[in-house]
Order: C-alpha cells, then structure tokens, then sequence
C-alpha cells in the first residue's frame, strides 16, 4: 500500500484542484456561518446543518464519482496497460475520488464551527459525529458511483442513475417507510422498520446523528420508536456495525465490477 | 512476439473478432490495417489485458495471457488521441507510470528534447494543444525501454516535423530489435515504416505477410494501391 501513495497524491491532487469540490467546500463553511450567526448556535443549527449534509454529500459523491470515473476513463485505460494488477488499481482510483470528496465535507462542515470556538466544549461531539458520518457516506456514495459508472457505459444515462440513487436514498425511500408504517399501522412494526432503515446507509446515518441530539423527539411516533429501541449503546453499536457494512459492501461491489470489466 | 489463434470476442450482439489467428515476428514493425470497426482497437485492448477474449489464446513474448500483469513490463503503449487528466503535467504522469511500473532505471526523455518539449512538458496538459499533448503521449510509450511498442494512430493530430521524428524514433527502435504494432489509416505513413502487414476485415485476418508480398501477389507499386486491390479481390469479404 505504501508503494502506491506516489501514486495516489497525484490522483488526488487532480481532484482537488476541480472547482467542484471548491464549491463545495465554500458552500458548506457559508452555510454553517449564516446558521452559526443568525440561528443562535443551539441544537437547531446543527440539525439544519444536518439535514442540508445528508441531502449534499450523497448527491456529490454519487454524481461526481461517477462523472469523474467516466472523465477519466482514458486515464484509467493506460494505467491498465500497466504491468499492476487491477486491484491495486482499483484502490489508487477509488480513494483518488473519495479521500477528497470526505476531505472536503470534513473542512467544510468544521471550518465555521472551529473559528467560533465551538470545536471544544459540551456540544463538540456532535459537531465532530456530523462532519465524521458525512466523511463516511462520502466513502460509500463514491463506491456505489463507481458500480454505476462501470456499469453503464454511456455517460448521459450513467449520469441519471445515480440521480435517481440520489432521489431514492434521500427522498423516496423515506416515503416508502411511512407508507409502510401506515399500512402496517394495526401491526408490530419494528422489525421491517430496522430492516427498511438498515437498508439505506443515508437513513443509518442520520438516526445515528439524530440520537445524539434533542430532535429525536421531534420525530414523533417513529422517533420515539427508535430511541427507544436504537437509543442504547448496543443499539448505536448496530447502527456503528450496519455503516461499516456500507462501506464493505459497495467497495467489494465496485472492485469486482472494476476487475471483470472489458474497458 | 505476438501470437494469437482462434481469438473471438462480442460485445452484446455484435461479434468483433471471430477466430482470429495472427502472429507478429519479434524486431519487426507490423502494420495493422482494416476497416472502421474491423476489430484492430479489440485486438490491441486484448493484448493489453484491458478485454479478456470470449475464446481462443494470445501470448505476447511466448507467455499466454492469464490475467497476471507482469507481461506489461516489456510494452510501451501509446493510445489514440487521449484526454488525461487536466491538471496534471507530462511531467506528473511520467511520475505516475514510472511509480506504477516500479521501474529500476530512469525514463528515457529523449524524445522531450526531440520534440522541443522541455517547457510544455512541465505544463498542466489542460493548456496543451491537441498535438502537443499526443507528443507527451508518445514520450510516455518510448519512456520506459519497451520491447514491444503498440501505437495506435501514433501520428493523428501531429504536425510535420513531429511526425518525421516520432517516425525516426520507430524506425530507431526497430534497428535496436523492438517490436512494434502499430495502426493508422494514413497507408503511405505504415508503407515507410512496416516490414509486415496484418489486414483485418470483419473480425478476421483478411491477409498477413511481409508487405512487399502483398505489393508483389496484387501487382501493386504502394501499399495503399496493395490492400485496395487485396480488399477486391475477395468480394466476399466486403459483401459482410
């Protein structure tokens, strides 16, 4: 792995330098100043921020991962011409596009909060727990992109299947939880709730930033639910487990897919 | 050096290469001709490992390829017209391929100076000419002592004076005993360089053989004139 790092900080270098990832950056800190400045701070600045991380960081890595395995597609062809495995490969690409990607949401969800003060002290934790959760699903979004991207050839409808892996993960999927919990009302709910939630990472992710916070009691029925059932340290330990399993499983995904690819 | 027997691969419902069977003598420089979507780009992603065939083997160097990528050592590639990353320098992919390929002895940069690249190639190649960067391109398949050479469409985009010494350095490299595959559509330019030809028509080897066998069989005076008149003589393969 050592061996690899001359490697890799070209490849990230590269994706630094895009202006995306700029935008990015500049748009979180200006976000978290506006709410650290006009929102007083409390608990509801940091679930604002929150709710914008999680809709963010899937859109940015499910789409710019994908749009750059594809950008760099001939790049990827003469590093293959190489004499080194696809495997080592496979991992110079992938964290080429995510390391950036979780760097970017790191600096960019801290920066505000570290220039007011706010990195030391009672509420710090969660602040770190957010920018920490949102660094992962940036690892998991981009190895989801990279399945789409060497899956679908062309680049257009490459492009709208992770729109629409954006739209489920953050929109749909939430609606089909309540229409799921509405139509099993009458019944014990429990189990295909866990199921459901466990099934999308953006949904772990932010049950586990919610319970650390007030707001989990303004989820109501659901909500109450949940704390009760996940609020224990075994039950953050499942939703610890179940986020680590994203992240296994979309990696091994995409460096299968990348090793029996035809390019 | 190379040899192929029986080489078939589709892409969903189109077959690109049906039993193709080639071979390349070591030291020379073979030709490959054919038409658009003759299965030239297959054959060369195959013997890079970058497609795996559907049946049929290929060595390169009298090793089969196996998926292990160690044959890669020996072949300096260089691809079509490619768009690299923007951001980074002639310079800053020579870093990359040089730590990738662990290579022991430094890169020959001779072609830098040939070219009168010395100042471009510290540039970002994003503000590089088309051209120009083609010349990067080709100092990184020359870079590394390649015993084999695969180029394809080496001179596209290439003005005059580039061409001539990207030409010199192939016709150089053969003197030394370097194999060298290369493609083009401009027949003249192979006439000048190839020893051998390889023609390709659908999926096929239509004809291979030293090239003034070729000129000799269709009574021809230029390789151009040569391969019109080999694709005419055998209708049947045009018909497809």
């Amino acid at each position: 792995m050592t061996t690899m790092l001359p490697v890799l900080r070209p490849m990230i270098r590269e994706t630094l330098r895009s202006r995306w990832l700029l935008a990015l950056v500049l748009g979180l800190v200006a976000l978290g100043e506006l709410l650290l400045r006009f929102g007083g701070g409390g608990p509801t600045t940091l679930v604002s921020l929150l709710d914008v991380a999680l809709i963010v960081t899937p859109l940015a890595g499910l789409v710019v991962g994908t749009m750059q395995l594809h950008h760099g597609r001939e790049m990827t062809e003469l590093l293959l011409a190489q004499p080194v495995t696809r495997g080592r490969l496979f991992v110079v690409l992938y964290l080429g596009a995510a390391l950036p990607l979780a760097l970017a949401l790191v600096i960019g969800l801290l920066a505000p909060f570290a220039w007011h003060g706010m990195l030391a002290g009672p509420g710090a934790l969660r602040v770190l727990g957010l920018a920490a959760t949102a660094g992962t699903l940036a690892f998991i979004t981009t190895a989801i992109a990279f399945v789409i991207a060497m899956r679908v050839d062309d680049r257009v409808r490459a492009l709208s299947v992770a729109l629409v892996a954006w739209c489920i993960t953050t929109i749909l999927w939430d609606g089909l939880v309540l229409l799921v919990a509405l139509l099993l009302g009458e019944h014990p709910i429990e189990v295909p709730l866990m199921l459901m939630l466990a099934l999308n990472p953006v949904d772990v992710a932010r049950v586990l930033l919610l319970l650390g916070s007030d707001a989990a009691a303004l989820l109501g029925y659901t909500g109450a639910m949940l704390a009760r059932l996940l609020g224990t340290a075994t039950g953050r330990l499942a939703l610890l487990a179940t986020l680590a399993l994203w992240i296994l499983g979309p990696c091994l995904a995409a460096r299968r897919v990348f090793q029996q690819k035809d390019f | 050096m190379i040899r192929a027997t029986g080489l078939a691969k589709r892409f969903g419902r189109r077959d690109v290469l049906t039993g193709l069977d080639v071979a390349a003598r070591a030291g020379h420089v073979t030709a490959l001709i054919g038409a658009n979507g003759a299965g030239k780009t297959t054959l060369i992603k195959i013997l890079l490992g970058l497609t795996r065939s559907d049946s049929g083997t290929i060595s390169v160097d009298g090793r089969p390829l196996d998926g292990s990528p160690g044959y890669r050592a020996i072949i300096g590639y260089m691809p079509q017209i490619a768009r690299f990353p923007a951001h980074a320098s002639g310079r800053d992919l020579l870093g990359i391929l040089t730590t990738l390929r662990g290579a022991a002895t430094p890169a020959d940069l001779s072609l830098v100076e040939a070219f009168g690249l010395a100042e471009q190639f510290e540039r970002p190649l994003g503000v590089l000419s088309g051209g120009t960067r083609q010349k990067v391109n080709a100092v990184l398949a020359f870079a590394f002592q390649p015993r084999l050479l695969i180029l394809d469409e080496p001179t596209a985009g290439l003005d005059p004076l580039a061409c001539r010494v990207l030409k010199d350095r192939i016709l150089a490299e053969r003197a030394v005993g370097t194999t060298v595959l290369i493609t083009s559509h401009v027949l003249p330019e192979l006439e000048e360089l190839a020893d051998d030809a390889l023609c390709l028509d659908a999926g096929r080897a239509a004809w291979q053989g030293p090239v003034d066998q070729l000129k000799l069989q269709t009574a021809s005076t230029s390789l151009e004139r040569a391969v019109a008149g080999m694709l005419r003589r055998t209708p049947e393969v045009l018909a497809r």
